[in-house]
């Protein structure tokens, strides 16, 4: 006979931490179907292969730092992280991209600042940040939406471009990546922006066949397919409904005031809201627990902040999208805000605190 | 803006921040009615069993008690006695392990019913208006009761509260999953709680009553709604369920909107909050006169196969009671002392109920699985996901306490509010990462706690060695200043040294003289021995001038002398003495002086006839002067000239006081030989008495026996001055004896002496001659001891002689 002896409370919600990653990592299946649906097999691969790079990084690690690898491994957050990083990749970038990219989120962002709940950065954007600046020709080399491609492109295809930079048939990626009419497609913000420079106004380069009907072909579904996750996730309550839509407004407002100031050279709110990552940064990026703000009103600082880096970055930025700078300058940021939105304790005068 | 009862009356409730709904699971024991007390085979009633002190026993083993009889008593207000919940005997007091967290032992007692339950004798007051106050308040505090919603917090403490009460909020919250005692209780003794509530109206006179019950309880609310409908200041409040609401503080802000300020009690805002259990309580005890010896107890738990409430005994074991409820489950027993959020686990089932047990918990092993136990804990890193700060309902940062914790830093937890944690457990309850926050935040506590009292500890050791290090700091200070001083002083006395050694000098130059005088008393003798023979009656008259003629000359002689052995450094011993002294005796050498000069004058007036007035004013002037000088600096080439001056002088002085006293005794002798002449011994002696009084008086003045002399010479004197009637024989021996008592002294003040000059600190090297000085004069002294008896016999012998002849 013996008697259990345990702390309270004794009752719990029955959540975990691998729970919520998992749950995570389901909701961004919507957006991957219409990334593959629109731009072929390459991010799944890159997913596939920063998942697998990911789990040997951090079972090295942890085994290195004598942790409980069995708990720490299959906590979900690095393969979360993989995802993400897999996602945000060019579809047709080469294999060592994304090997380099998710070794260095596990290894240096996350676990050599402590691992889950210390790294100040999102590993997968500080990954992104990192080889962008270090590789930025493959880092743009966007793949435009397969309806647009001169060729057709299969599984074999993508494996073959991403693993030897050819196709079966010794097409090089730039060769890919030529529209039928044999001018090079970017994506619909690097459209814009080349236009706006080029002295174009904005309606015209709404024109321009990689925007297609909408806001950009393809992203737009991409976009809806994040959201809709994003929104899985706040009916799960596996995130909380401030950052996103603190994020999501911020860029709206701030698109929205540019729009009114000059329409010629402002793209529309709806464009900023679905190209680029910006679905993908709302929901899976900016909610990241561990490098956000923590109370609601730091977190509501935290998206506006977001939001407005990134509308500041896409208009007046050399690079073409923002999330990832906005979101690394946001996480820096998020331990500042977190100490002056502390809340006032109960039967604490507010100004007797700080 | 409406006020709070419009507000209320509404339906209208404030809320507290955060909060959770955990499962209620309260439906397997509401429904059931309160079981009636079982007596175990033994009642373990723990002395202390709520916050404050525990009262002293007032029985000892082996005693019989009643039901209801008082075992303890308190002397403090914090302190409640506690009472036999049955008839029996106590066999044991002895530690055991009471309801607490950590598993403490404290003193219990042991009763072991007789099955009788044989009350004491009660006395049932059915109208407590009738009762003042103070006596309300008497009862309540005798029947020990304290809280009992969880705190166990001094009830009379509580309510006599002199704060104007605005509020009396009665908790029937209960906002704990399973616990139902509080819902059984109001439905099934709503009148004896109304009864209660009654007479802390009477207490308190609140302008208000509000009866906060969570909307999960609609027996009970419409139970209460019904007893309290024709009393307009009872507001029956339906609350929300919302864990934890039951909370003291939470209460008051869902009801009342305000918030009790961090630290203080809720009887500042004017506001007192009881237990609906509590208010039975008192009921009972005012009316009833019936102690706090029971409380309805929620057993629940599905490894239970009966789940229900029970009235048991204060002391019953938990054991007891699950088992009454059909506890099956035989190993790995999980046993909980309170809700599931914020009970205990018990480590054995001997622990007993107390005053403040709402419930015991039997869970199934799926029911709870509790991620907080000793063995599987589950916990995995903080994600920062912020949900225990959305849920916390003292709007606290568990998240960051809990890195504070970890860290140890106690001055961030603090900074952070920790003990402003009600420990609720909410934010453990949702934490996704299942750290088990309150287990964490109670360490410390618990350390911050302990590290105070290390504080004030060292707090207590700091201002003692404080006040060491300033005592040791003044007394060092005093040395310094007194070392300083005495340095002072050794500088001003090494530059008066002349002055100093010229009086030692002078000191010198009376020993010569009293040699001198030795040797002249000597011849003298001799002279007045041979004279004697012939005619007693001329030496009476010869004797005296002769006397007086040998004195004078000797002391001219002495004069003339004493000067060349300073000036040759003649008598090796003399200067010796005259070096030494004054580092040996530089105190004394001043008195010395001025008794010396005191002795001149006494005896200058005695001797007025002879005794020049110039010389003793001479030698009284120039004694003092050097002395008086000493501060200033006295050059030695001058002080040496006048040195010899005063050397000079004393021995003339000397001479004179000789003189005087051999003339003072020839005349007295001549008196008394006129007078009566009885015998030739009184002729005889009284000229020899005073020749040795001189060398006695001139061997204590030359030894410094200063103080002494002030004593000794009228006695030496005035033996002198009576000389005609005392007897000879008397006057010898006690001259004798006083030259003796001087020599003696001298000793002593010698050695005295010595252990001076080395405080001084003159070198060691100088402390040996000082007390080769004081063997020296020492020595003198019992030399001129010795040469006094002898005289005295001597003269005993002349007079034997003499007598015969006449
Ligand atoms: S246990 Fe303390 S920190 Fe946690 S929710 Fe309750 S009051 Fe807040
Ligand atoms: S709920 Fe747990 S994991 Fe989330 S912030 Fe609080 S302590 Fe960290």
């Amino acid at each position: 006979m013996a008697f259990w002896i345990a702390s309270s409370p004794h009752n719990h919600q029955q959540s975990e931490t691998s729970a919520l990653m998992r749950m995570v990592i389901y909701a961004t299946i919507p957006g991957i179907f219409a990334q593959w649906y629109f731009f072929g097999w390459g991010n799944l691969i890159h997913i596939a292969l920063a998942v697998a790079t990911a789990f040997v990084a951090e079972f090295t690690v942890l085994s290195l730092r004598k942790k409980k690898i069995t708990t720490q491994l299959f906590d979900g957050s690095a393969i979360l992280t993989a995802v993400l990083l897999g996602i945000s990749l060019p579809a047709l970038a080469p294999w060592w991209i994304t090997i380099i990219g998710s070794l260095f989120a596990i290894v240096v962002v996350k676990q050599l600042y402590g691992g889950l709940g210390h790294n100040p950065f999102n590993p997968a954007m500080a990954a992104y940040v990192m080889l962008l600046i270090s590789f930025p020709v493959q880092m743009t080399l966007w793949q435009p939406p397969l309806s647009l491609l001169a060729m057709d492109i299969q599984l074999a295809d993508t494996l073959s471009v991403i693993f030897t930079g050819y196709t079966p048939q010794g097409y090089s990626v730039e060769q890919i990546r030529t529209h039928i009419d044999g001018f090079t497609m970017a994506t619909p913000l690097d459209t814009v922006k080349t236009n706006l420079t080029q002295g174009f106004t904005v309606l015209e380069s709404m024109k321009a066949p990689t925007i297609g009907k909408y806001f950009g072909l393809g992203w737009e579904w991409i976009n809806a397919g994040f959201l809709l996750g994003g929104l899985f996730l706040l009916s799960k309550k596996s995130i909380h409904w401030t950052t996103p839509v603190s994020f999501l407004s911020s860029l709206f407002i701030c698109s929205f005031i540019a729009f009114i100031i000059s329409p010629d050279s402002s793209a529309s709110t709806m464009f900023h809201w679905f190209t680029g990552a910006t679905m993908l940064g709302a929901f899976f990026i900016l909610t990241d627990p561990v490098s956000g703000a923590t109370s609601v009103k730091g977190r509501l600082i935290f998206g506006a902040l977001a939001g407005l880096l990134v509308y500041l970055i896409r208009k007046f930025g050399g690079y073409p999208d923002a999330i990832a700078f906005a979101v690394l300058l946001c996480n820096m940021a998020a331990p500042l805000i977190d100490q002056y939105t502390r809340p006032r304790t109960y039967g604490h005068k507010l100004g007797a605190k700080k | 803006m409406e006020s709070v009862i419009e507000r209320i009356q509404k339906g209208n409730f404030w809320q507290f921040h955060g909060g959770i709904h955990p499962p209620e699971q309260k439906f397997l024991t509401c429904t059931k009615p309160i079981a009636s007390a079982q007596i175990p085979e033994q009642l373990i009633i723990p002395i202390r069993q709520h916050i404050g002190q525990a009262g002293d026993l007032i029985v000892s083993v082996g005693d019989k008690v009643l039901k209801g009889q008082i075992l303890s008593v308190g002397d403090n207000p914090m302190s409640l006695p506690i009472h036999a919940p049955t008839s029996g005997t106590v066999t044991a007091i002895k530690l055991m392990a009471i309801p607490h967290p950590s598993g403490l032992r404290e003193t219990c007692l042991i009763l072991t019913p007789d099955g009788e339950d044989t009350w004491q004798q009660r006395h049932i007051c059915p109208d407590f208006q009738l009762l003042s106050k103070g006596k309300i308040l008497e009862k309540i505090v005798n029947a020990g009761i304290a809280g009992m919603g969880g705190a166990g917090f001094p009830t009379q403490v509580k309510v006599s509260t002199l704060a104007k009460i605005e509020y009396l909020i009665i908790n029937a919250a209960e906002c704990e999953p399973y616990i139902t005692a509080d819902d059984l209780l109001i439905q099934e003794h709503s009148p004896t709680i109304l009864d209660g509530i009654k007479i802390l109206d009477h207490l308190l006179a609140p302008q208000n009553i509000l009866i906060g019950i969570e909307d999960n309880k609609a027996k009970a609310i419409e139970t209460l709604q019904k007893a309290t409908a024709d009393i307009d200041h009872i507001q029956v409040c339906v609350i929300p369920t919302k864990y934890p609401s039951g909370g003291e503080k939470q209460l008051i802000k869902i009801l009342t909107g305000q918030e009790v300020p961090s630290g203080v009690l809720p009887s500042s805002l004017g506001m007192v909050m009881q237990n609906v259990a509590t208010c039975f309580a008192i009921a009972d005890a005012v009316i009833n006169d019936t102690p706090l010896i029971k409380r309805v107890v929620t057993v629940s738990g599905q490894a239970l196969d009966k789940p229900q409430n029970v009235w048991a005994l204060i002391g019953t074991p938990v054991g007891y009671l699950t088992e009454q409820c059909g506890y099956s489950n035989s190993h790995d027993k999980h046993l909980i002392m309170g809700g599931p959020m914020m009970g205990f686990s018990l480590a054995n089932d001997q622990i007993p109920v107390i005053k403040t047990t709402n419930c015991i918990l039997a869970p199934s092993e799926i029911e709870i699985a509790s991620p907080f136990s000793s063995t599987s804990s589950k916990e995995v890193e903080c994600i920062r996901c912020g949900q225990c700060a959305d849920v916390c309902p003292a709007q606290l940062l568990p998240q960051e306490l809990q890195w504070s914790a970890k860290a140890k830093d106690q001055p961030q937890l603090e900074k952070l509010n920790l003990f402003d944690c009600i420990e609720c457990g909410a934010c453990a309850y949702v934490c996704p990462s299942q750290i088990p926050l309150v287990h964490y935040y109670r360490v410390a506590k618990a350390e911050i706690r302990q590290q105070k009292l290390l504080d004030i500890k060292a707090e207590k050791a700091k201002v003692r060695f404080e006040a060491r290090k300033l005592r040791l700091e003044r007394e060092k200070i005093a040395r310094e200043e007194k070392h300083k001083k005495a340095a002072e002083a050794r500088k001003a006395r090494m530059n008066a040294g002349t002055p100093a050694a010229k009086s030692e000098k002078s000191a010198v130059a009376a020993a010569l003289a009293r040699v001198k005088a030795k040797k002249a008393q000597a011849g003298s003798n001799q002279d007045i021995v041979s004279q004697a023979d012939s005619s007693v009656e001329q030496i009476d008259d010869n004797k005296s001038q002769v006397a007086n003629a040998i004195a004078r000359a000797k002391a001219k002689k002495l004069a003339q002398k004493s000067q060349t052995p300073i000036s040759t450094a003649d008598a090796e011993q003399d200067t010796d003495n005259a070096a030494i002294a004054p580092k040996a005796q530089p105190v004394v050498t001043d008195k010395k002086a001025k008794v010396a000069a005191a002795i001149a004058k006494a005896k200058k007036r005695q001797a007025t006839e002879q005794a020049s007035n110039s010389d003793t004013q001479v030698l009284s002037t120039e004694e003092t002067t050097p002395v008086s000088a000493t501060s200033g600096a006295v050059q030695e080439p001058i002080t040496d000239e006048k040195s010899q001056l005063p050397i000079n002088k004393k021995a003339k002085v000397a001479a004179a006081i000789a003189k005087a006293k051999a003339r003072a005794k020839a005349k007295k002798e001549t008196d008394g030989n006129i007078n009566a002449q009885p015998s030739s011994t009184s002729t005889d002696k009284p000229t020899v008495v005073p020749a040795q009084e001189q060398y006695t008086l001139a061997a204590v003045a030359s030894n410094k026996a200063t103080v002494t002399l002030h004593t000794e010479t009228p006695v030496a004197i005035s033996p002198v001055n009576k000389t005609a009637t005392a007897s000879d024989e008397r006057k010898k021996k006690v001259a004798a004896a006083i030259a003796k008592a001087k020599a003696k002294k001298l000793v002593e003040k010698t050695q005295q002496a010595s252990p001076s000059t080395s405080e001084v600190k003159i070198s060691e090297s100088d402390s040996k001659p000082t007390t080769e000085a004081a063997i020296a004069a020492n020595k003198k002294a019992r030399v001129a001891a010795a040469i006094a008896k002898a005289k005295a016999k001597k003269l005993a012998a002349s007079s034997d002689k003499s007598q015969p002849s006449e």
